[in-house]
């Protein structure tokens, strides 16, 4: 647990996370138009979506099910009745006038995540909830001088909100939790998790308390769209709750805004009863009942989750916890790797897709997706290492050709002669030159200073360009020099 | 329950009704009338009793995940007072 140290005392800060995650589906939650991203301005609205009089909305069984899905992976409860609620107000970009949310009722009860920290300790976040409900259109204010452009092709996309307890700590708990809720939603395949076209956003909810007090007045900060902004905002809005409540100030309820230039939070102006929403039930739509078995057959269909996934790397290949980390974090990398160790050594494989790989990959600006060196590739590499045809160093000049020219391993040992060198005539030939053209570090040796041996395999390496079996090379030095 | 001018105002408020000052009392007055006929449900006694969804016994019909619906601008943007681009275009509302 992470303090907050205040100019009279030590403070704690208090998180929980409200967290919209876009459904993955082909429609919308209740019609029929496209919820691809970035098609022309209303291009993709029915008239549902527009709320034109008299029109109906039909819910999307595949939202259902996503939503189910992620409730699951969550380890939360599943609620078999569920009601949609009307969550009035006014916004030009909300033109039915009321959001189809779930209030009371939602789909999805408790349940928990397990977020891993760097320090290698893990922690419990509870869920509260999730229910399913409508995003509204977008509005752009910098198109005209006096006006503000709607577009509504994101109107009536589905989208779920996870609201966490308040759980977290510290900025960093925060943005572990983000990391790991966006992980397994990625896995369940029920939201693509990108953060950049608005896939997923997060509302924070900061309050700061002296240690073992009650909660204090929190601030929401709204629609936070990256994790490393949600840790920037904490810390910035955390310090600023301290300075307030130092002061002798108190903190207001408020939502305020993160603005990413200059890295502050600062208060929306007061929109006048925001927060008189008036839910009331949706008369359009029957309540959402489910039945046990098809939730049953969701709950057989689940992928392996991050979670089991580490613990089965841990276990049959194994990993540290870190490298398992680093791997099952992204459901990408983790296939790749599998792909990897279903030919090659697994713990090299880790190495070399950690170290190597994610390195280069990120040196270039790439993804694991367009990678210039396939999983075979690398595997291909793995296993001229381990059946000594090449050393660790020279597979790095090696790899470092495949990732430029998309060549296997093979062919570039062959045609460059990189192959090692474990003919015994030809190393000993080597080790014969360099103790020749050096007799007094062959006397020191002989006189006692056994740790020059590492001197002369470093000459013989060098005379061979790295080719030579290092194993054989030492052998022979020791057998020659102290034998 | 009993609603007072300040209370009138709120919900029109909320509602995006202008009322006028003069109309305020006249308008708390009918909407008594009305809150006070629908509070004669309150004399029946509904704890144990689930709340009705529908007047026919149905379930809530799913929709299968295709997208069949889209692509008309023109129609979605006929009624709108101004539009630009494909935009419906609205008085600046910028926070």
């Amino acid at each position: 647990m992470s303090m907050i140290q205040g100019a009279t005392g030590d403070w704690e800060v208090v998180i929980g996370l409200e967290v919209h995650a876009q459904v993955s589906s082909k429609a919308k939650l209740f019609s029929g138009a496209s919820t691809e991203f970035g098609a022309e301005p209303n291009t993709q609205v029915s008239f549902i979506d527009a709320a034109m009089p008299g029109m109906l909305p039909v819910i999307n069984g595949k939202c259902v099910e996503q939503a189910v899905r992620t409730g699951l992976g969550l380890n939360a409860k599943i609620n078999l009745y569920s009601v949609f609620d009307r969550k009035n107000y006014f916004y030009p970009d909300l033109p039915q006038g009321y959001q189809i949310s779930q209030y009371l009722q939602p789909v999805v009860g408790e349940g928990r995540v397990t977020v891993d920290l760097a320090d290698g300790s893990a922690r419990e976040v509870g869920i509260t909830r999730l229910h399913l409900e409508q995003d509204a259109g977008k509005s752009l204010h910098d198109q005209h001088p006096s006006m503000t452009m709607v577009d509504l092709n994101r109107s009536g996309v589905a989208l779920m909100e996870i609201v966490s307890e308040p759980d977290m700590r510290s900025s960093e708990e925060a943005g572990a939790y983000l990391a790991k809720l966006r992980s397994i939603l990625r896995y369940l395949g029920t939201c693509d998790g990108n953060m950049q076209e608005g896939s997923m956003r997060a509302d924070v909810n900061v309050s700061v308390r002296r240690p073992g007090e009650a909660f204090g007045t929190r601030c929401e900060i709204k629609n936070v769209n990256s994790i490393r902004f949600v840790k920037q905002a904490i810390e910035y809005e955390a310090r600023r709750q301290v300075d307030v409540l130092e002061d002798g100030g108190t903190i207001d309820q408020e939502t305020r805004l993160y603005d990413t230039d200059r890295g502050v939070t600062r208060a929306m102006r007061t929109k006048e009863e925001a927060h008189d929403y008036r839910y009331f039930p949706d008369p359009d739509l029957l309540p959402l009942e489910l039945d046990p078995n098809w939730v049953e057959a969701i709950k057989q269909s689940l992928p392996e989750l991050p979670d089991q996934k580490k613990a089965r790397f841990e276990k049959d290949f194994g990993l540290s916890p870190y490298d398992a980390d680093v791997l099952v974090a992204e459901k990408e990398n983790a296939e790749f790797y599998e792909q990897v160790v279903a030919t090659a050594d697994p713990k090299l494989a880790a190495n070399w897709v950690i170290t190597e790989l994610f390195g280069a990959l990120n040196k270039a600006g790439r993804g694991i997706d367009d990678s210039p060196v396939s999983a075979e590739a690398l595997a291909g590499l793995i296993v001229r290492i381990t059946d000594n045809t090449i050393s660790g160093r020279i597979a790095k000049e090696v790899f470092e050709i495949m990732f430029e020219t998309g060549k296997p391993a093979d062919a570039i040992i062959e045609e460059k002669g990189l192959k090692q060198v474990t003919d015994t005539g030809a190393i000993e030939a080597m080790v014969d030159e360099v103790i020749a053209a050096n007799p007094d570090k062959v006397a020191d040796v002989k006189a006692g200073k056994d740790k020059l041996i590492g001197w002369f395999v470093g000459q013989v390496m060098k005379a061979s360009q790295g080719k030579a079996n290092p194993q054989m090379v030492n052998d022979l030095l020791k057998a020659k020099l102290l034998g | 329950m009993s609603l007072d001018k300040a209370t009138v105002l709120r919900v029109a408020r909320l509602a995006r009704l202008k009322v006028r000052q003069d109309r305020l009392e006249p308008l708390a007055a009918e909407l008594n009338n009305i809150l006070g006929w629908v509070e004669q449900l309150n004399e029946v006694d509904t704890d144990d009793v689930p709340p009705m969804t529908s007047v026919v016994s149905m379930k809530l019909r799913w929709r299968d995940d295709d997208v069949t619906d889209g692509g008309a601008v023109d129609d979605v943007l006929a009624n709108a007072p101004e539009g630009e681009n494909g935009f419906f275009a609205v008085p600046k509302v910028v926070e």
